[in-house]
């Protein structure tokens, strides 16, 4: 039968839900929300670091919205990635202030499930000795036991099964650890209506990032799909947004390389050969979608790890003389760093000048880096193994630009200006150092790690009554 | 005519950890084929736009769904690292607004 899915934000948390199509989309009367709550666009701090990417009191507002609106209908929430990294310690932050809200507004009992996703970087090297591989996506490298050891933290990526099999236990409310944008949306539609693979994680993929499905160009707004056995229709709740065609089919190759596979643990969606249909000026439907499943898990795994302490300051330069010999000046810099601390390179120390006016914003990829304005700004970034240390040799990076000596120039008080004379500590370096997917030696092993890969608590909320 | 001035969407963003995507969409289904035809964008065509070996365009498609021709381009390093410019990939699409495309 089909299902009216709820989408109220691309990324829970991120900025605030917009109340006001919010609102719209409850009046509709949906079978479910669903929300994802992170991202790999965020960079490899928050998960390296396993930190939260926004302020808890958004993602507090934001839950406090969904959880009281889907209580309230009596339908289900699932809350993808929970706090931006889907770590056990965002599954286990977005369990405590949903327990917070049910407290704070007397909520009924209901059942919450986590379903963790957070895999140990040793229970990877394990996995290796077991003949398993990490194969490297898109051009990496396979994982060896020293990319695990520079890991930090990793997260395996679920798909749809481990979150279906919560709710058809019995789950109100479904807070992931890191899954696939899709499947969370695609869990519901197949548990509620009985709904194909195919079109369920279609409707998820044309869902997940809510309104950037419609134009014009609007965030934080809420969409609904309704998915039957065929295909998806997708309707904006904001009365100035439209889902058309073009909308639809430009979001649907958004932030991806390949605009026709979808990819998830048990298989792929085949977007070939997919329609787009308007049926009237506001809605699009969306069908062709084929799912094809493979015989073999193949799960994501990324992960991030600390590569050093960073430090940054800000220069800048004004003098046309100075500017046509830029390279000169940063080479005496570098030059004067080698004459210190030794040759640069990733177990001693590494140096980046980002000069705006150049080739700042496009770094290699810039076509034309030549200055041919009046003046840059350079950021000056180090890093090194001791935040003391970042800080001296950017210290000295900057300061040389400073006393940088080029012959002939006729500003003997200074080569750069300072923004500031001080050295900015910022927060350490973090590489992703996975973005893989992990393929064990046998078949017979993929049902048993798969499921200690998505593990299932079932916790009961909203038992206490308030006084 | 210039690609920015017959393009109604020229755009660059993150397509995972080690890759940045550029999408340009055209409003009108002629405007793409046109574009297509003319051969004017073309892996080796960006590549050379970019300064880059062509081995780091990963991917080029033309998207008929979406009168999009979309093509992605390998990091030297992951978003996000020390050194590496613009954590989102966003912004890097400008060098595309030149391209001639020839009158039909």
């Amino acid at each position: 039968m089909p299902i009216t899915l709820m989408s109220p934000t691309g990324h829970l948390g991120f900025t605030p839900i917009e109340r006001g199509s919010f609102e719209a989309g409850l009046a509709a009367r949906p079978d479910a929300i669903v929300a994802d709550s992170g991202s790999a666009d965020i960079g490899p701090y928050p998960l390296g670091a396993d930190v939260g990417h926004s302020p808890e009191e958004w993602q507090r507002h934001d839950l406090e919205l969904c959880l009281l609106g889907a209580r309230d209908l009596g339908v289900p929430l699932v809350i993808g990635s929970a706090s931006d990294t889907g770590t056990d310690r965002g599954v286990d932050t977005f369990v405590r202030i949903m327990r917070e809200i049910a407290r704070e507004h007397g909520l009924a009992p209901f059942t919450i499930a986590a379903v963790r996703s957070e895999i140990a970087p040793q229970t990877l090297i394990d996995h290796l000795g077991a003949g398993a591989t990490l194969l490297g996506l898109n051009g990496r490298a396979d994982a060896d036991v020293d990319v695990l050891t520079a890991t930090d933290h990793a997260v395996a990526v679920m798909g749809v099964d481990p979150i279906r099999a919560a709710l058809e236990a019995g789950a109100d409310v479904v807070v992931c650890g890191r899954s696939s944008d899709s499947a969370i949306f695609a869990a519901v539609a197949e548990h509620l209506g009985g709904l194909p693979r195919s079109t369920s994680l279609l409707a998820g993929k044309l869902l997940e990032c809510a309104s950037f499905c419609a134009e014009p160009f609007m965030g934080k707004e809420t969409v609904l799909g309704e998915v039957d056995e065929d295909g998806v229709t997708l309707t904006p709740m904001q009365p100035q947004q439209r889902c058309t065609p073009a909308s639809v089919s430009g979001h649907a190759m958004y932030e991806r390389i390949d605009p026709y596979s979808e990819h998830v643990p048990d298989g792929t969606l085949d977007m070939t050969n997919l329609r787009f249909e308007a049926l009237d000026d506001r809605r699009t439907r969306v069908s062709g979608a084929v799912w094809r499943p493979s015989d073999r898990y193949r799960v994501k795994i990324e992960g991030a790890g600390q590569t050093g302490q960073r430090a940054i300051a800000i220069m800048g330069i004004r003098d046309p003389y100075t500017l046509e010999r830029i390279d000169d000046v940063l080479q005496w810099s570098r030059d004067k760093l080698v004459e210190r601390f030794g040759a640069p390179g990733d177990a001693a120390y590494r140096v980046h000048f980002h000069v705006y006016g150049r080739n700042g914003v496009l770094g290699d990829l810039e076509p034309h880096p030549v200055v041919d304005g009046h003046e840059v700004g350079i950021v000056v970034e180090t890093v090194a193994d001791t935040p003391a240390r970042a800080h001296e040799i950017c210290t000295l990076a900057s300061r040389n630009l400073f006393y940088a000596r080029l012959p002939d120039v006729k500003g003997t008080a200074g080569g750069a200006s300072f923004f500031s004379d001080e050295v900015l500590d910022a927060r350490p370096d973090y590489r992703w150092t996975l973005n893989h997917v992990l393929a064990l030696a046998d078949v017979d092993q993929d049902a048993r790690v798969h499921e200690e890969l998505f593990r299932t608590e079932m916790i009961a909320v909203g038992m206490e009554v308030p006084a | 005519m210039r690609l920015v001035d017959l393009a109604k969407t020229i755009r660059s963003k993150n397509a995972g950890v080690d890759h940045i995507t550029f999408d340009v969409i055209f409003r009108e289904a002629a405007d793409y084929r046109r574009t297509v035809d003319a051969g004017v964008l073309s892996r080796d065509s960006v590549a050379s736009l970019y300064g880059i070996d062509p081995d780091r365009v990963v991917s080029f498609v033309a998207f008929d769904p979406a009168n999009a021709i979309k093509f992605t381009v390998r990091r030297r390093n992951p978003a996000g690292s020390a050194g590496e410019p613009d954590p989102f990939g966003s912004q890097c699409y400008a060098p595309l607004f030149d391209v001639e495309v020839p009158e039909a």
